[in-house]
Parts: structure tokens; C-alpha cells; sequence
């Protein structure tokens, strides 16, 4: 751990983080968690002590305005800065620049309570910590001191630029092209569907410094306010309205060779190694929602009457909701193996997060949907909470690679030769 | 100038689940398997105190919990938000089913004069039993003065300045410390642990110490008879005049 000194001088601890207190009681959400799908079963009493802040901030502050922050698309600045004092803007970031030093397990846990307050915010919040990671991890001295101390206190937000109109899934097909000028590079190009883009102030970008292919590819840091980066209109879309997503535009735009991660050619690398952790953070994410949506389900069950029974009495509920708790148990245990074989660096680090990716986000959909279904017509209305968990996750399917390309890098483990 | 004092915080692991089931053979309430976390009072009192070490007014916050085993738990989170060190009496079984205010009351005075402690923070009661009454008894063992249901503490000197809240509003009195306090709803909003102070928290130590050291004698002066439910709500009964309302309400002996 490093001196506490250190740290306290690069850590703004500003005002003082209070709970609003909504009721005595507390985290009425937490309260008479049914056994066997209680998320701290398995933890070490360090890992259950960063659960409980996760959640009681999630109950606290987020659960009272996520309907809000959907209906209105407020991208809550304050609230995630309140996150931040916390910890929660660098988990896994080293903490001589202000991160918090945590493990991807410990980060999984933290994520997947919070996204029971919101996964919209939730999920942004873990792109700003892959973005923080990757400076972290492969910026040289200047740069990581010059942006992750801001990004760790949420003094400033980050946003992950890969994606363009023309390349999704093809990735390493991007045009965004970075031509080297003495100290600068010039970017042309644009990139599509960028959560905050924006409202964010550092820009993560993979552009092509080189020739065609993944070997081509840098990574630039690119600040906001740089003449020539432009943003599109603000998308409309049907979740994650929590966060802002625009198209991000390069027109001539002028950026120091000293804003580049790592080397000319490894930018590929690095976006992958981002999205690695990113998965399991987005999965992660899926369990949250998936875990409240359960427990919705379930209270709905114990209360609503039909056929002079409350419909917990009704075998098919009763099995529907057994088989919901045992796929998100099984998800939840896929995410931490996945992890914990990323933490160790294991050999199959990237297929294993392809599979918890895989795996989680579409369980834990299918769970959200069908807890959904359990609420009858009342779980069609935006009064209650499941269908905005069932509208922010279904993005989770398809961002940070699809489940279809989750697939690719599965069968591409099983089927070489080596 | 102010003093140094050194305070001592307890706090109570009560069980914090909506769905109460009282026991079959009726002698007591169901806690096996049911939540424990920190009681949300105890928890305004850890902030108090940590925040009366922020400010400089005391050296040293110390946690005590009596419990089993997992009454731990509390201890660290108490750690996590600024406690130095804490203090496990560890009391379970029958013991811990027998442990009431008096026998708590009774730790902390021993543990007070074994550390030296010049204040004592509680909740104002526990939300699973409701007693309200640790704090007040604690006093009277140590024949110190008690201000109870604190919304404002602030230290003058070797004296204390508290804002009470009273049935009639709220009351103002300045005791001399050694004190009790215990802490009431308005007092403060506890602060979140933070990571990094939670990791911190992994270093503080935790002593184990039982009754018997302590020299305390944990048998009850009380006996439940028996445990039940409120009576179930009976239906109602609709009447058409005033008259009937009288008749039937002096046949149920009510006027």
C-alpha cells in the first residue's frame, strides 16, 4: 500500500460523503435477502465490507432517482462524484495516482451492487474505470500522473473510443486515421455510439497510426476542448439513459505524440486488454439488475392474489423463479472465476471473460424479462423499477463485443491448433 | 483548551429483517439465519465520535460490541468509518439469548474503567428489542452524568454542551465528563466507509475479552414467560344508528 501521505495528497477527500438517510431501517433492499442467492456468500469479510458500501450507496443514492435519471437522461455528475470520494472512480487503478488498488474480483463484487441502484450509471461508471485502467496501466510517468488522479476523484470523466459507423464488431478495421506531424498527431475519422460522449472531458481513442489491420492501431488520449474534436446529436435510445451517447468527431484535430499509450501499434492490444475487464465489469452489471429483478419478482409474488391465492402458491411461479435464482447464481459464479483467472493472468483469462460476458449478460437478461412477465401489466408501467433493469441491460448483449463475437473468441480457444 | 478524552463506543449487532416469526414453543423470536448488521443508532454514535477525533476533541475511538462470534462484523465496520481499535466481549449461547441492557450495561462499565474512558457513545436503543436502556444504566453503574437522545454534542472545555430531543421538544444541558451519551436520529448522517479506509481497517486490531474477565456476572434478573404475536386483526361491524353503537359498544365493555 502506498504512504499514506501520498495518497492523501492525491486524493481530494472534499466535503464529507454523508448517507441521505431514506429510512431508519436503511437498505430496505438488502433486508431479508432469501438465502441461497445472498452475493456475499463465498466473500472474504474485506470483500463483504466493500459489498455493503456498494449497496448501501446504490439504496441510498442511486435506487430513489434512477427512474428519474432514465426519464429525464440526466447523467448524474454529482452523484458519481459522490461515488468517487468512495473510491469507486479507479477500483482496480494502482493507488500512488488515486485509485483504489482493488482486485477485478473485489471490483465485480462492488459493480454488481451498484447496479442495483442503477445500471445505467453503474455501467458508465465501469467504462470510466476501464478508461482510468488503461492510462494506469500502460501510460508512461507524465501521463499518468497528468490524468488519472482526476479521473480516480471524477474531477474528470473518460470515455472509450473504438467503435466507428463502419466498424462494430470489425474493429480492427477503424479508418479514424492519425497522421504524425513533428509532435502531433492529426486525426480524421469519427466514432460512433461513445457512452458521455460529450459530457466527458478525456477521450481514450483508438485510431491508425500505421497500415491496415489491428497492427496499425494506436491509442491516443485525447482532451476535450482540443480544436477539431466535435461531437453529433445526442442518441435516443431505449436504456441507458443515464448517460448521454454521441457520435465523437475528428476534423483535423491536433493531438501531442505525448498523449499516446504505450507504443506506435499497440493501441489494439490495449483496447482489447481494456475490454477483458470491461467484460466481466458489463456482466457484472447484467447480475445486479438481475439480482434486484429477482427479488422484485419475488416480493411481487408474495403479495399479489389471483385465483384467492397470492401467487407465490402457483407451481409454475414458484418453478420459473427457482430456475431464475439458479442462473444467476451460476452467472455470478462464472463472472468471479472469470475475475479471478484475469487477476492471475491465467492462459484462459480471455476466454473465460468471453464466457462470463456471454453467458451472464444473456441469463441475466432472460432473468430481468421474465421477472418482468411475473409482475403481469404492472411490469409494463415505468412506476416500477423491472422494466427500466430490463431496458438497461439489453444493451449489455451487444456492447464491449457482442454476444456474437464472445462466440468467435470462445470457438477460436477451443478450435487452434496450438 | 480541551481535553484529550479518550471515548468508547458500543455498538449493537441486532438482527434488521421486516418478517419477524416468533419461535414455536413461543419463548422467543426466530434469529437464526435472519440479517445482523449494525444498529442504525450505534451507527450515528461511531460517526459522533469519529468526527469528535476529526475535530481534535478526543485522542482515541475504541468499538466494543458483546456477542457472538459474528457480532465482529459491526466492529469493522465501525473500523472502516475511523474507529482506532475495537473490542470484542465475546458472550453466545444461552448467555447471548439472556444478554440484556443490564448485562451490557454492566460490560461497558467494567471495560470504561478498565480503559480509562472519559465518554461513552451508544445508540439510544437497539431497533430489534427497542429497550433504551444500556445507555441510562450504564450511567447509573458509573455514577456518571447521561445525556440521552443527543441531536447536538459539542465539547466546551472539560464539559459538554447537548442538545437533547424531549417530548416536549428539545432541551439544552451541560454535563461534566466523564459522560454517557447516546445518540438520537438527528445527530448526524453516518458517513459511507470509504475502500481505501475499509483496506486501512484490515490493520486496526480487534481484542477478544469474556464477561468472566471483566469480572461481570451475565445472569438475567428476567424471565420470559412466553413470546407471541399481536392478536390477529379482527374483522369490524358495521351498525345502522348511533343507539346501536352505544348498545354494543357497552356490550363489549368498552364504556
Amino acid at each position: 500500500m502506498a504512504a499514506v501521505g501520498a495518497l492523501s495528497r492525491i486524493v481530494r477527500l472534499g466535503s464529507r460523503i454523508c448517507k441521505n438517510r431514506v429510512t431508519l431501517g436503511g437498505n430496505s433492499q438488502r433486508r431479508g435477502i432469501a438465502a441461497c442467492i445472498d452475493p456475499s456468500h463465498g466473500l472474504t469479510d474485506e470483500q463483504k465490507e466493500f459489498q455493503k458500501v456498494a449497496f448501501d450507496f446504490a439504496a441510498n443514492e442511486m435506487a430513489p432517482h434512477m427512474a428519474e435519471w432514465d426519464q429525464k437522461e440526466i447523467f448524474p455528475v454529482e452523484t458519481m462524484r459522490k461515488a468517487a470520494q468512495l473510491g469507486f472512480g479507479g477500483i482496480y487503478v494502482q493507488p500512488d495516482v488515486g485509485g483504489s488498488g482493488l482486485s477485478r474480483l473485489d471490483t465485480s463484487i462492488i459493480f454488481e451492487a451498484l447496479s442495483t441502484g442503477c445500471v445505467s450509471t453503474t455501467a458508465y461508471i465501469s467504462i470510466h474505470n476501464m478508461c482510468a485502467w488503461m492510462i494506469d496501466s500502460y501510460g508512461n510517468k507524465e501521463q499518468r500522473e497528468k490524468f488519472c488522479p482526476d479521473l480516480c476523484s471524477m474531477e474528470r470523466f473518460a470515455s472509450y473510443c473504438l467503435t466507428e459507423p463502419g466498424s462494430g464488431s470489425d474493429a480492427a478495421s477503424l479508418l479514424t486515421s492519425a497522421q504524425r506531424k513533428g509532435d502531433h498527431y492529426i486525426l480524421n475519422g469519427s466514432k460512433a455510439f461513445i457512452s458521455g460522449g460529450g459530457d466527458t472531458d478525456v477521450y481514450v481513442v483508438m485510431c491508425r497510426t500505421g497500415g491496415k489491420g489491428p497492427k496499425g492501431i494506436s491509442c491516443l488520449v485525447v482532451e476535450k476542448g482540443t480544436p477539431g474534436l466535435s461531437f453529433g446529436k445526442k442518441e435516443k435510445k431505449v436504456g441507458w439513459n443515464s448517460q448521454p451517447t454521441r457520435a465523437v468527431i475528428f476534423e483535423d484535430c491536433l493531438v501531442p505524440v505525448a498523449n499516446r499509450l504505450g507504443e506506435e501499434g499497440q493501441g489494439f492490444n490495449i483496447a482489447m486488454k481494456g475490454l477483458n475487464g470491461g467484460r466481466i465489469n458489463i456482466a457484472s452489471c447484467s447480475l445486479g439488475a438481475a439480482h434486484a429483478s429477482v427479488q422484485l419478482a419475488r416480493d411481487h409474488l408474495l403479495v399479489r392474489k389471483q385465483f384467492g391465492e397470492t401467487l407465490s402458491n402457483n407451481q409454475f411461479l414458484q418453478f420459473k423463479l427457482a430456475e431464475m435464482a439458479t442462473k444467476l447464481v451460476a452467472s455470478r459464479l462464472l463472472i468471479r472465476e472469470a475475475a479471478q483467472a484475469l487477476q492471475e493472468n491465467r492462459s484462459d483469462a480471455v476466454a473465460i471473460c468471453s464466457m462470463a460476458k456471454l453467458f451472464a449478460t444473456d441469463e441475466c437478461f432472460n432473468i430481468c424479462n421474465q421477472a418482468l412477465q411475473m409482475h403481469g401489466g404492472y411490469g409494463y408501467l415505468k412506476d416500477y423499477a423491472v422494466q427500466q433493469f430490463v431496458r438497461d441491460i439489453r444493451v449489455h448483449q451487444i456492447l464491449e463485443g457482442t454476444n456474437e463475437v464472445m462466440r468467435m473468441i470462445i470457438s477460436r480457444n477451443l478450435l487452434s491448433e496450438s | 483548551k480541551c481535553p484529550r478524552v479518550s471515548p468508547v463506543v458500543t455498538l449493537c449487532y441486532c438482527f434488521v429483517s421486516p418478517q419477524i416469526r416468533v419461535k414455536p414453543d413461543n419463548t422467543g423470536v426466530v434469529t437464526d439465519g435472519v440479517k445482523h448488521s449494525m444498529n442504525p443508532f450505534c451507527e450515528i454514535a461511531v460517526e459522533e465520535a469519529v468526527k469528535l477525533k476529526e475535530k481534535k476533541l478526543i485522542k482515541e475511538v475504541v468499538a466494543v460490541s458483546c456477542g457472538p462470534q459474528q457480532s465482529q462484523e459491526t466492529i469493522r465496520t465501525a473500523l472502516a468509518m475511523g474507529a482506532d481499535r475495537g473490542i470484542h466481549v465475546d458472550v453466545s449461547g444461552k448467555d447471548y439469548e439472556n444478554l440484556g441492557p443490564l448485562q451490557v450495561s454492566k460490560i461497558l462499565a467494567a471495560l470504561a474503567k478498565q480503559e480509562d474512558a472519559q465518554l461513552i457513545l451508544l445508540g439510544k436503543q437497539a431497533i430489534d428489542d427497542d429497550c433504551n436502556q444500556t445507555g441510562q444504566m450504564t450511567a447509573a453503574l458509573l455514577d456518571w452524568p447521561q445525556g440521552t437522545f443527543a441531536s447536538e454534542v459539542s465539547l466546551e472545555g472539560d464539559k459538554i454542551n447537548l442538545v437533547r430531543e424531549i417530548d416536549g421538544g428539545l432541551e439544552h444541558i451541560k454535563i461534566n465528563t466523564p459522560a454517557v451519551i447516546t445518540a438520537d436520529l438527528r445527530l448526524n448522517t453516518p458517513r459511507y466507509a470509504t475502500l481505501p479506509n475499509i483496506m486501512k481497517a484490515k490493520k486496526k486490531k480487534i481484542a477478544t475479552v469474556k464477561p468472566a474477565d471483566l469480572g461481570v456476572d451475565l445472569t438475567s434478573r428476567l424471565e420470559v414467560l412466553k413470546v407471541e404475536e399481536p392478536p390477529q386483526r379482527e374483522a369490524g361491524m358495521k351498525v345502522e344508528t348511533v343507539e346501536d353503537l352505544v348498545v354494543k359498544l357497552k356490550e363489549a365493555g368498552r364504556v
